[in-house]
C-alpha cells in the first residue's frame, strides 16, 4: 500500500545536489518525482525513484546519508476539488499531513506524494473516503515519453 | 602488576628521594645552563636555598616562550655531543620546541613508559599495535620503547592507511592498540564500514590512549565502539618532559599516577602563579628531578588538573593527578565566558543522537563572538522530517546553553561528514582575528 520514498539528508556545500544526481545517474536510476526545501543549514532532499531500495544503497556507499520512508502515492482525477476532497477526508478523521509533493501530472490524472503522521490510519481513511492509492510497483515505473 | 618499587614509596620515602634529587638538580642547572643561573640570579635564589622539596616554591617557572628564546639548544644542560635522541613537537606558531635525551635520559624514559603500561594492563604477552604517528613526535618512540622492555611484541604500525592497519591488527592478532582517542574511534569506525566487528573479530583487549585529552564520555564512545569489555586507560605526558611516561592511569580508573621519583608535582593558580593547596584545581607545573639532558624547573603545562593524595587500590601509593579538565592553551573565550572543549564535548555526547565527531567555528561579527557546533548525527538518528530535526538542534542548543552558560549555533552534519583525524585532533577553528 505504501511507496517507499527516498530522502536524503543535505548539509548546504556546493555541488553535494549535483553528487547525488550523478550517483544515481551512474546506477541507472530515474527520479519519477522530488520536493527539495532547505533550512539554513541543511536540505532534506525527498524523492520518488525507480528502485528506492538499490537508491538508498548506493547513495549510503558514496557517503550520502539517505533513508527510505514509507508514503502515500494518491491519485486523483485532473479536475477541481479533488486536493480538496482528500484533505477534507484526512481532516476529518483527525489526520495531519506533514508534507506533500506532486507525483505526477497528465491531462487524465494528478497524484500526490502524500505523509501523514499515522499511517495506519491514513490506510483506513482512505478506504471508508474513496481514495485511491497508486500500485507500489506501478508508481516505480512511471514514465514519460 | 606494578613494575618498580618506588611506585609503592610512602609519601615520606618519596618525599626525602625528592627532596635528594631536587638539590642535585638544582646545582646541577645552575652549573650546566647560563639561562637558568640568569633566571635564579634575577630572582635571587642560590643553589644553596633550596634544601628540599618546601623550597620549591622559591625558583621561578619555565615556560614554553623560555624554550623559544632558547631555540634549538640553551636550556640543554649537556652538549650535543652527549646526546643520544632529539626529538621535536611542531609549534602551531613558529619555531617548534626542542628536545633531547642522553642515554641515561633514554634509560629513565623507557622506564616511565614501561611502568605505565603496566598499570594499563599491558604484559609481556601483548602484541602491540602502534598508531601514533612515527617519526619527531614523541608518542609512538615513548610507547615503542617502553612496551618493548615489558616484553611485549611491537607492530609499528604507524598512522595512515586505516584499513591495512585493520588488517594487521586482525592477522597478527594484536591484543593492545596505542592510539589517539579520536584515532581509536576511527579505526572502529572504518572497521564497521569494511564489515569488521572489533569484539568479534578482533582480538584488541587493551588501549593506551594519549597524546590527546581522553573525557569520560569519549571513554564511554570507546566501550561502545570497541566492546564494553575493554581496558581503557590513558597516559600523560608532553616532549618537554620527556614524551608520555610522566603519568598514567592504573585500571582502577581514579586519576593517573605520576612518576614521582622522577617529576614533582604542583598546582598553581594560572593567573596569579600562586601554589594551590593540594586538592584544589589549577595548572600543573612540572620540575623533572632525574633528566640530564633538558632538566626543566617548574615547568607551567598549561594543563589544568587537581592532584589526588592517598593510596590507590591498586596498591601504588604515588600521587595521582586528575584527569585534565583541559588545557590552558585550548580554552576559549567567548563573550568573555571560559570553555573548554572538552565541556561541549561533554555536552554533546550526553545527546542519544550525536556521535563522536564534532568541530567548533568561532567567528565574530559586529564586535560579538559568535560560536557554531557543527555536530555529526549517528545513522540512526537521522529522520526525513524537518521538525524532528529542529527539535534536535534546539534541544542541543539549551543543553549547551545551560552546561557553559553561552548562546550557540547549532549545525547538524551527515554522519561521516566532518573531518577525521589519525594523531590529536583539531575541532576548533578560530576566525575571529582573521577577517
Ligand atoms: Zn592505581
Amino acid at each position: 500500500m505504501f511507496v517507499k520514498q527516498l530522502s536524503v539528508f543535505i548539509e548546504n556545500r556546493k555541488g553535494r545536489l549535483e553528487q547525488v544526481t550523478k550517483e544515481l545517474t551512474r546506477n541507472d536510476i530515474n527520479i519519477i518525482a522530488l520536493s527539495l526545501a532547505d533550512t539554513n543549514e541543511y536540505g532534506l532532499l525527498r524523492m520518488i525513484v525507480s528502485d528506492p531500495v538499490a537508491a538508498k544503497d548506493v547513495l549510503c556507499a558514496g557517503g550520502f546519508s539517505a533513508m527510505l520512508t514509507d508514503v502515500l502515492a494518491v491519485r486523483m482525477q485532473n479536475k477541481p476539488g479533488q486536493l480538496y476532497h482528500m484533505l477534507n477526508v484526512f481532516t476529518g478523521a483527525d489526520l495531519n499531513v506533514e508534507y506533500m509533493y506532486v507525483l505526477d501530472s497528465s491531462a487524465e490524472y494528478g497524484s500526490m506524494v502524500v505523509k501523514v503522521a499515522d499511517a495506519a490510519k491514513a490506510l483506513e481513511v482512505i478506504k471508508s473516503g474513496g481514495l485511491e492509492l497508486f500500485d507500489e510497483k506501478a508508481v516505480y515505473s512511471i514514465v514519460h515519453k | 602488576m606494578i613494575l618498580s618499587k618506588e611506585e609503592t614509596y610512602s609519601p615520606s620515602e618519596i618525599e626525602n628521594l625528592q627532596s635528594e634529587r631536587l638539590r642535585k638538580a638544582i646545582q646541577y642547572v645552575y652549573a650546566n645552563v647560563p639561562a637558568y643561573r640568569a633566571k635564579m640570579e634575577a630572582a635571587r635564589v642560590a643553589p644553596a636555598d633550596i634544601r628540599s622539596v618546601a623550597d620549591l616554591g622559591k625558583l621561578p617557572f619555565t615556560t614554553k616562550q623560555d624554550l623559544r628564546d632558547n631555540y634549538p639548544y640553551g636550556l640543554f644542560a649537556v652538549g650535543v655531543g652527549k646526546l643520544a635522541r632529539i626529538h621535536a613537537s611542531s609549534g602551531t606558531t613558529g619555531k617548534p620546541t626542542v628536545v633531547g635525551y642522553t642515554p641515561y635520559d633514554m634509560e629513565v624514559w623507557t622506564e616511565c613508559v614501561a611502568r605505565i603500561a603496566c598499570m594499563g594492563g599491558a604484559t609481556a604477552d601483548d602484541i602491540a599495535q602502534i598508531c601514533f604517528g612515527y617519526g619527531m613526535f614523541t608518542g609512538a618512540l615513548g610507547l615503542h620503547y617502553g612496551l618493548e622492555k615489558i616484553g611485549a611484541a611491537i607492530v609499528p604500525s604507524s598512522t595512515g592507511n586505516t584499513q591495512k592497519q585493520l588488517l594487521y591488527m586482525k592477522d597478527f592478532g594484536a591484543t593492545l592498540l596505542v592510539a589517539t582517542p579520536s584515532y581509536a574511534l576511527r579505526i572502529a569506525e572504518v572497521a564497521a564500514e569494511i564489515g569488521v566487528k572489533p569484539e568479534r573479530d578482533l582480538t584488541i583487549r587493551t588501549a593506551l590512549v594519549g597524546s590527546e585529552l581522553l573525557t569520560e564520555a569519549m571513554r564511554q564512545e570507546m566501550y561502545k565502539a570497541w566492546g564494553a569489555g575493554l581496558n581503557v586507560t590513558q597516559n600523560y605526558g608532553m616532549s618537554e618532559l620527556m614524551g608520555p611516561g610522566v603519568s598514567g592511569e592504573c585500571e582502577k580508573l581514579c586519576g593517573m599516577h605520576i612518576n614521582t621519583d622522577h617529576f614533582i608535582p604542583e598546582v598553581i593558580d594560572p593567573a596569579t602563579g600562586e601554589v594551590l593547596p593540594a586538592g584544589e584545581r589549577g595548572e600543573l607545573v612540572i620540575t623533572c628531578i632525574t633528566k640530564e639532558a633538558l632538566p626543566l624547573i617548574r615547568y607551567r603545562t598549561r594543563d589544568l588538573t587537581r592532584l589526588l593524595v592517598g593510596d590507590c587500590a591498586c596498591g601504588r601509593r604515588t600521587a595521582r593527578m586528575e584527569n585534565l579538565s583541559g588545557r590552558t592553551d585550548d580554552m576559549i573565550k567567548i563573550r568573555g565566558v571560559n570553555v573548554f572543549p572538552s565541556q561541549i564535548e561533554e555536552v554533546l555526547l550526553g545527546v542519544d543522537e550525536c556521535g563522536p565527531h564534532y568541530e567548533l567555528v568561532l567567528t565574530r561579527r559586529n564586535h560579538t563572538d559568535a560560536l557554531e557546533v557543527k555536530v555529526e548525527l549517528l545513522p540512526a538518528a537521522l529522520s526525513d522530517s524537518y521538525g524532528d530535526l529542529e527539535k534536535l538542534s534546539r534541544g542541543i542548543r539549551t543543553r549547551l546553553k545551560s552546561a557553559l552558560g553561552i548562546e550557540a549555533k547549532v549545525t547538524l552534519a551527515s554522519p561521516n561528514s566532518l573531518q577525521r583525524f589519525e594523531g590529536k585532533a583539531k575541532r576548533v577553528t578560530d576566525l575571529r582575528n582573521v577577517e
